[in-house]
């Protein structure tokens, strides 16, 4: 069974690649009884819009 | 063609000089090399303005230099692959590695102390000019290989397949730096920003 460790790779290669059948259940399963791997789900998605913001928005911003 | 019922952009010294240095830092965060980042940032301002009167606006020019500047960063990364063996681990990456090791119990779930928090709604910091700085800084705390990784999937957005290919890299390494780098950000930015960088209400 997948443990916090191996989930924190399955959640920053989801950010690559779509994950497969066999991987996305066993992980749902695990982020339904895990808020420490949930919020590194979120911290893992605001990484990817930060960077994103950092490289448009921001270079908008005034001095 | 031509027309000139548009308001041509100002690009005084002042607007040049802000986006000179703008285009600098983001550059250098890339490249790690100064003077290749003088250079790709000189090449990308003469290339761009060189035909700026077709553009409406300075946001216009600004997006417009940044893409110019994005191609000469991938140019330059390209060379510099030929050169550096991506995929050994220097001293600073093994110790990103360890560091997070310790982060997990025996059983392989989190320590009570590394739990990842919840950072709330994090988007409102991207409305602040102090979280950049932090960001910033996060970034050039990365080891070189490991911030070049991350920063060609994030900022120049290439796929991960590419990303191997440009640097030699298989694809399963390439997993493990993004890892390496997504987590050591997130650890930066928990603890310059998120645990300690907002003021208390």
């Amino acid at each position: 069974m997948l443990k916090c460790k191996e989930i924190t790779h399955l959640l920053s290669e989801a950010q690559d690649r779509e994950l497969s059948v066999t991987e996305k259940l066993p992980l749902r399963m695990h982020l339904l009884m895990c808020q420490g791997c949930r919020n590194f789900k979120k911290q893992m998605a605001f990484l990817r819009e930060a960077s994103r913001s950092y490289t448009s928005d921001r270079k908008d911003t005034e001095k | 063609m031509g027309s000139e019922t548009t308001t041509p952009p100002t690009i005084d010294d002042a607007f040049l000089a802000g986006l000179r240095s703008d285009m600098l830092r983001f550059a250098q965060l890339q490249l790690r090399d100064a003077a290749a980042a003088e250079d790709a940032v000189q090449e990308a301002l003469v290339g761009a303005l060189s035909n700026a009167k077709g553009f409406a606006g300075r946001s216009e020019v600004k997006t417009w230099v940044f893409t110019i500047l994005r191609n000469k960063i991938v140019d330059h990364i390209r060379l510099q692959s030929r050169t550096t063996n991506v995929s050994s681990l220097s001293p600073e990456e093994a110790s990103l590695d360890e560091a997070f090791d310790t982060l997990f119990q025996d059983n392989r779930h989190w320590t009570s102390q590394s739990r990842p928090r919840d950072w709330g709604s994090p988007e409102a910091a991207l409305r602040q000019q102090d979280f950049w700085h932090v960001f910033e800084a996060c970034l050039t705390h990365l080891p070189d290989n490991t911030a070049r990784v991350f920063m060609m999937r994030e900022f120049l957005e290439f796929e991960t397949p590419e990303v191997c290919k440009e640097l030699g890299i298989t694809v399963s390494n390439c997993n493990v730096i993004l890892h390496r780098a997504r987590n050591a950000l997130r650890r930066c930015l928990e603890r310059g920003w998120f645990a300690a960088g907002e003021p208390a209400c």
